[in-house]
């Protein structure tokens, strides 16, 4: 096969791989609440990706909290009360009842969505 | 027949010189702020008001990463007129490209100090400053094009690689900020999946534009033209190329996406990096060969790039095994693989691109300088990486235990301990050369200007 042509041909096979990746390669049956949204929001302009990761994408200082709110040793409580308190490493933001509850919304629907194994 | 670079072959050298500059500038920048955030896993208050770590990691990382596009852009300035044979299409868009990668650098600096983020991994600056970024990305493009003019048919393989890598860099970007869309961002399996795709493949697309700069520098080294056509570089290219488009899904293997992705990247990485290995292999036969050695210092760099793919490669291959990977992910251990392919390979080649530019303007002491600085990164990345290590291996046992957080760290701080201390030395080492570097280049610069107002300038030229 020539060189123009093998590109072309990966090249297709990238774009219709993408094009299911983009959809159903990562359909998932759990949405989320606007709580949730308002977490994420969150999430990201307070930039807590830098030391913690969901689904394996982040920094390494803190843990990885994709299952925070149901672990065993942790859970939705925990995970407020650090949020309100900060800790040893993980700062105090100061959030108010309401912001450190639509962060534990969000970290909520990230641990269902991880809980439901597409097939 | 062997030839010296001969820098002072076209006038708009300069422009590559530029941006060469501008490369140190963030790689100096870069270290300094991976210092401090290496300290700070110790001491946790360490500036925690002024500079705290979640300014300290984005300003380092994002600043590394700008040291290899500036770097890479400009040695691909240096050669694409000695590629083609003719003078740069366009200074004026070069210029204009310099500037603006210039702008973002600063925006992105001055608003990670100022606390400012998008929140978004790797790409934490705001969402509309890519704009620019694709601005000065299609200007260079258009540059390459036109000065280059690939016709890829008879091309060698570095001249692919770079056209490769230019339009990979723009696709990747663009889907980094796909998140900007609801249908992505409301679905969080969507949202990771494309934020590892693009940010795998954008590795990739660096990747292809740092292999393109060193196949090239090797070609003038060896003065064996015909590697650059060989059938197996281009088979080595196309694996290479495969894998910048479907291995990232082993970042995913946590990610309840389709298993498709999992299976596709699993078979995929596991061919990874044994290309470059083997193209590297047989370039460096063709180097030791070579009795009549113009660029020794060079070389150095380029062997020393060996042994680090071959670490790294290692690396790589264990950690994209599934079985391997439940362990690993999330751990100190990525970040030693992140480091290392960042500082053994890409920072090392690009060192090699830049003294096989200035060699022949080192001085003697300069050039022990540069040694001592090489054997300096080496050694002190080779302990950095294994302290790395080490702590990812501690985390994921006590992962594997349920331990509290608070429990582990502590087990993990003497590792991040001596992780900070070869930081140090690794600091000194990269220090030592950019700074030789920096004095060769700007006096380099002042020269050509001489040389543009017409004064006669010895040319070196063997
Ligand atoms: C500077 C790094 C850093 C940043 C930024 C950060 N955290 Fe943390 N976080 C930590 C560390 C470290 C811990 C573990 C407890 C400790 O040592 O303080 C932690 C613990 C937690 C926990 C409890 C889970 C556990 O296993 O201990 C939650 C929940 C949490 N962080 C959420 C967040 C959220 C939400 C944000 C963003 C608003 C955020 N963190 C930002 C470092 C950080
Ligand atoms: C050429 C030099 C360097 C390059 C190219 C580089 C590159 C990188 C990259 C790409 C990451 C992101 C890793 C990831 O998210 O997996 C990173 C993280 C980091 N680097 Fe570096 N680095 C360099 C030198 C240093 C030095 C000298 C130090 C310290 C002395 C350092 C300390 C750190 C720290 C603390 C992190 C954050 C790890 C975490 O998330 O917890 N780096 N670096």
């Amino acid at each position: 096969m020539g060189k123009v042509l093998t590109i072309i041909v990966l090249f297709s096979i990238y774009v219709i791989y993408s094009g299911w990746v983009f959809s159903p390669g990562t359909s998932s049956g759990v949405r989320m609440t606007q709580k949730a949204i308002n977490g994420k929001n969150l999430w990201h302009s307070n930039n807590c990706q830098n030391c913690h990761q969901v689904f394996g994408l982040g920094g390494y200082m803190g843990p990885d909290l994709t299952t925070v709110t149901t672990d065993k040793s942790r859970g939705k409580l925990y995970a407020k009360a650090m949020l309100m308190n900060g800790g040893t490493r993980m700062p105090n933001f100061h959030f108010t009842e309401n912001q450190a509850d639509e962060l534990v919304a969000y970290l909520d629907y990230v641990n269902n969505a991880s809980t439901l194994q597409q097939q | 027949m062997l030839q010296h670079y001969n820098s002072n072959s076209m006038k708009q050298h300069t422009i590559g010189y530029r941006f060469i500059v501008l490369g140190f500038i963030c790689l100096l920048l870069s270290i300094s702020f991976g210092l401090i955030a290496s300290l700070q896993y110790i001491f946790p208050n360490l500036l925690a008001d002024r500079l705290s770590f979640q300014q300290t990691r984005p300003l380092h990382v994002f600043l590394a990463v700008n040291w290899i596009f500036a770097c890479v852009t400009g040695i691909m300035y240096q050669y694409m007129p000695e590629v083609a044979g003719k003078q740069l299409y366009s200074p004026l868009f070069a210029k204009v490209h310099f500037g603006l990668m210039s702008l973002t650098i600063l925006i992105a600096t001055v608003g990670f100090s100022m606390g400012s983020f998008s929140g978004r991994e790797y790409l934490e600056f705001p969402p509309w400053v890519t704009i620019i970024i694709i601005a000065y990305w299609v200007l260079f493009c258009i540059n390459f094009l036109r000065t280059v003019n690939p016709k890829l048919k008879g091309a060698p393989v570095y001249i692919w690689s770079w056209s490769v890598g230019l339009i990979f860099f723009l696709i990747t970007i663009v889907e980094a900020h796909l998140w900007l869309l609801p249908f992505f961002n409301d679905n969080i399996i969507r949202d990771v999946t494309v934020q590892w795709k693009a940010n795998g493949s954008m590795v990739g697309a660096w990747n292809m534009l740092i292999y393109g700069t060193a196949m090239f520098a090797m070609e003038r080294i060896t003065g064996k033209k015909e590697i650059g056509h060989q059938k197996t570089s281009f088979a080595f290219f196309f694996l290479g190329l495969t894998n910048l488009m479907f291995n990232w899904g082993h970042h995913t293997y946590i990610v309840p996406a389709s298993p498709v992705v999992k299976e596709v990247s699993y078979i995929i990485s596991m061919t990874e990096l044994i290309l470059f290995v083997n193209i590297i292999m047989k370039w460096k036969k063709g180097l030791l060969r070579d009795a009549n050695d113009t660029n020794p210092l060079a070389k150095r760099f380029f062997m020393s790039a060996d042994r680090w793919i071959l670490l790294n490669l290692a690396l790589a291959i264990a950690i994209s095994v599934p079985y391997i990977n439940q362990y690993t992910h999330g751990t100190q251990i990525t970040v030693a693989h992140a480091m290392g392919a960042t500082i053994g390979i890409n920072t090392t080649l690009l060192l090699a691109s830049v003294t096989f530019i200035f060699e022949n303007k080192l001085k003697d002491i300069g050039k022990k300088i540069i040694i001592a600085g090489l054997r300096t990164m080496n050694v002190s990345l080779l302990l950095f990486w294994a302290s790395l290590i080490a702590a990812g291996i501690i985390r994921s046992i006590a992962t594997q235990q349920n331990e509290y957080f608070s429990v582990m760290t502590p087990k993990l701080l003497p590792y991040l301990r001596s992780f900070s201390v070869f930081g140090v030395f690794l600091v000194i080492g990269i220090m030592a050369m950019s700074f030789t570097y920096l004095r060769v280049i700007i006096g380099a610069d002042r020269h050509s200007v001489k040389d543009e107002i017409g004064q006669s300038v010895p040319v070196t030229s063997q």
